[in-house]
């Protein structure tokens, strides 16, 4: 008798359509520029949440408990993605944050999730985020200073000594151009030339021709984002200059292909995830599947290709469904400790392996070295 | 004894801001309503310049920049209290607004808007570029005021969003209380008359390039404040503080509200502060609908919101 009650009363409520009203709810909150200059970043990054949750609950949520996303569009403005921080955690009541797309609006969300205590994954780079760490926030992306090192570590491999920067002077270019001259001493490589560039410049022409000419630079690395690094690798490519062009995880989508020219762009490296050569991937590879179905799923539900922005997105609701699941409970103490104990966790960028010192959890293991081959991505060994 | 129509507006105001939060559902009304607050007393600043002096500012989020990052920085570097280092951002904004006002605003026209929107752009550039001392355009921590610890020593325990929410009504009503007090003052009547005609208020003896300066230098101050109170709050400020479309926004509001009047400029502050939030679910038409009530108010309540609807009450009246 008791039996059927539990089976006949739920599906009553679904016949009048209050299941949703009945069924506990486990809310996941997000505030991503959508809009405004980030929008490249922060579009894919909603459209990854939306799908990801629809696939989520289609498939029964989190054991039988729904998932309600609450997406915001902060629009790359710190002071809005505060408000909607706030909106989040004490109006909606939401259990974990995921977002903040710039390092710019992470920072001001990171000030309330932590205040409230509720955790929160981030989608930006900046190390600072994370280190030193604090309780409540986590991140997805690596640093710029794993990019470097990355970067680095080929050079090394290559023989290469004496390096150009040219970086853009935008938060992200900024940050790396920093993090790569603090680092470029470990793999025992000088920086012999230091341009910079605005990036609503159309031209750098001048910066790379004074590259070009400082005497024994033997490759250039452009530490940027948008478009600067394509008309970089444009005007690199009509100055007609040998050394090989090294750009930044910044770029890595087919866009800075499509937008530097193919042509252009040949033989450009650059540290990108596994995302970006889903196909190329060995058999066996822990992340193929992953990210074989994450591809397969937003291209054919947009209808364009992803990107790693997006990417950083789903790493990030994974990670929290991931350690709501394991965690057995949605209360957001249960949810930082679960996310704190990640081992292993494979993603589309990497994988991540948490601990109370670290809440990134990637190695330089998680970027794959790529080059432009014919106008499309290559894994170099 | 009669109350004039300045405590009124101000009674109205202290109630108004006492008596919401009975109807906050939560704390996150406590985080909007000291937003609606702070940019409230950037746009009463806008008042004095524009609504009483007749000048255009298209700078005002300049001052907004330094005043925040005055109280990231000096805490910082030089050890002043976080309370403190509004005030020290609100006398160097007061001191530029000086050294630009001076020279630009002997000249008749719109002379000020230009010189101003350019010293707007500088201040974002220095935030943007000077990584040394500002880190760039990723932004920078603001220490806590550390004024919410002090009142809960006294027995006072309050929320951080209650706490902005009081202290940042506090401080709107101290500006209406003195924008709406210079209005009917000396300078404040000297004020409106160059706004009136700057050649009939320079004929009864009114020095017209120091009156000017006087409201473009109060107008700074209170964005100056503004923007302190923006960036501790937030306890993080980005150079975006500065930006361009900062500026417009603060006009924006003034405009739409009615920019000679202070009830009317903190009433266009409050729409153009609430919409957006009201609008989230509509986040794709958001700029479609504020320009349509942008244009909207344009065309049929040309002095702004309250003016005109005030106007409407008083022709119905006669």
């Amino acid at each position: 008798m008791r039996k059927t009650l539990i089976t006949t009363v739920p599906a009553a409520l679904i016949a009048l359509g209050l299941a949703t009203a009945a069924q506990a709810v486990i809310k996941i909150g997000a505030s991503v520029s959508a809009t405004g200059p980030a929008a490249f970043l922060g579009d894919p990054e909603a459209k990854t949440l939306q799908m990801m949750v629809d696939d989520l609950n289609a498939k029964g949520g989190i054991k039988g408990e729904k998932v309600d996303l609450v997406l915001y569009d902060d629009g790359g403005d710190a002071n809005k993605a505060r408000t909607f921080a706030t909106r989040l955690i004490e109006d909606d009541g939401v259990q974990a944050i995921v977002g903040g797309t710039t390092t710019g609006t992470t920072m001001a969300i990171l000030s309330a999730a932590e205040d409230a205590k509720v955790p929160f994954v981030s989608l930006a780079g900046a190390i600072d985020i994370v280190q030193p760490v604090k309780p409540y926030t986590f991140k997805t992306p690596h640093t710029d200073r794993m990019a470097c090192q990355k970067i680095f570590a080929d050079m090394q491999k290559r023989g290469f000594t004496k390096v150009g920067l040219i970086s853009g002077t935008d938060g992200f270019g900024a940050s790396m151009q920093a993090q790569c001259k603090d680092v470029a001493g470990d793999y025992g490589i000088g920086i012999v030339a230091d341009e910079t560039y605005d990036p609503k410049d159309a031209d750098m022409t001048a910066q790379l021709t004074k590259i070009k000419n400082t005497a024994g630079v033997q490759a250039v690395l452009n530490p940027g984002f948008g478009q600067g690094p394509a008309i970089v690798t444009r005007n690199y490519h009509q100055l007609g200059i040998e050394l090989p062009l090294y750009q930044s995880h910044g770029v890595a989508s087919d866009g800075f292909i499509k937008l530097a020219g193919a042509e252009a762009a040949e033989g450009v490296r650059l540290p990108g995830t596994a995302l970006l050569v889903a196909d190329q991937l060995p058999e066996g590879d822990a992340q193929k599947p992953v990210v074989t179905a994450y591809k397969s799923a937003y291209e054919a539900k947009y209808n364009q290709p992803v990107s790693t922005f997006g990417g950083y997105a789903h790493d990030g609701f994974a990670l929290i469904v991931d350690a709501i699941s394991r965690a057995g409970s949605s209360k957001p103490a249960a949810i930082r400790d679960a996310l704190e104990q990640t081992k292993g966790f494979v993603g589309t960028t990497g994988i991540y392996t948490m601990s109370p010192e670290d809440h990134l959890g990637l190695d330089l293991s998680a970027f794959r070295m790529l080059e432009v081959k014919g106008g499309g991505w290559t894994i170099v060994n | 004894m009669r109350i004039s129509g300045k405590y009124w507006t101000l009674i109205f105001l202290a109630a108004l801001i006492a008596v919401t939060p009975l109807f906050f559902p939560s704390g996150y009304y406590f985080r909007v309503g000291s937003l609606l607050f702070v940019n409230g007393l950037a746009v009463t600043g806008i008042v004095v310049l524009t609504g009483y002096a007749g000048q255009i500012s298209l700078g005002q989020a300049g001052f907004a920049g330094i005043g925040g990052y005055a109280c990231a920085l000096a805490p910082v570097h030089w050890g002043v209290p976080p309370a403190l280092a509004v005030v020290l951002g609100a006398a160097v904004s007061g001191v530029l607004a000086y050294l630009v006002g001076r020279p630009i605003l002997r000249l008749k026209g719109y002379y000020l808007s230009v010189a101003s929107l350019g010293f707007g752009i500088l201040v974002a550039m220095v935030l943007n570029n000077e990584r040394e001392l500002t880190k760039g355009p990723d932004g920078i921590n603001v220490p806590d005021i550390g004024l919410r610890g002090l009142l809960s020593d006294w027995g006072l325990n309050l929320t951080n969003g209650e706490f902005w929410y009081a202290l940042t009504g506090i401080c709107l009503l101290i500006g209406a209380w003195i924008a709406l007090n210079l209005q009917s003052s000396p300078t404040g009547r000297a004020l409106r008359a160059l706004h009136g005609s700057e050649v009939a208020a320079s004929t009864v003896g009114i020095d017209v390039a120091r009156v000017k300066i006087q409201a473009f230098v109060i107008s700074a101050i209170y964005a100056s404040v503004a923007g302190s109170l923006m960036a501790l709050q937030n306890k993080f400020v980005t150079p975006d503080i500065a930006g361009f479309l900062h500026s417009v926004e603060m006009v924006t509001m003034a405009v739409l509200g009615g920019v000679a009047s202070v009830p009317g400029a903190i009433l266009g502050a409050g729409v153009l502060t609430l919409l957006p939030q009201v609008l989230t679910v509509l986040a794709e038409y958001e700029q479609l609908i504020l320009g349509l009530v942008m244009m909207g108010v344009m065309i049929f309540l040309q002095e702004g919101l309250v003016p005109s609807i005030l106007r409407w009450f008083r022709g119905r009246d006669e």
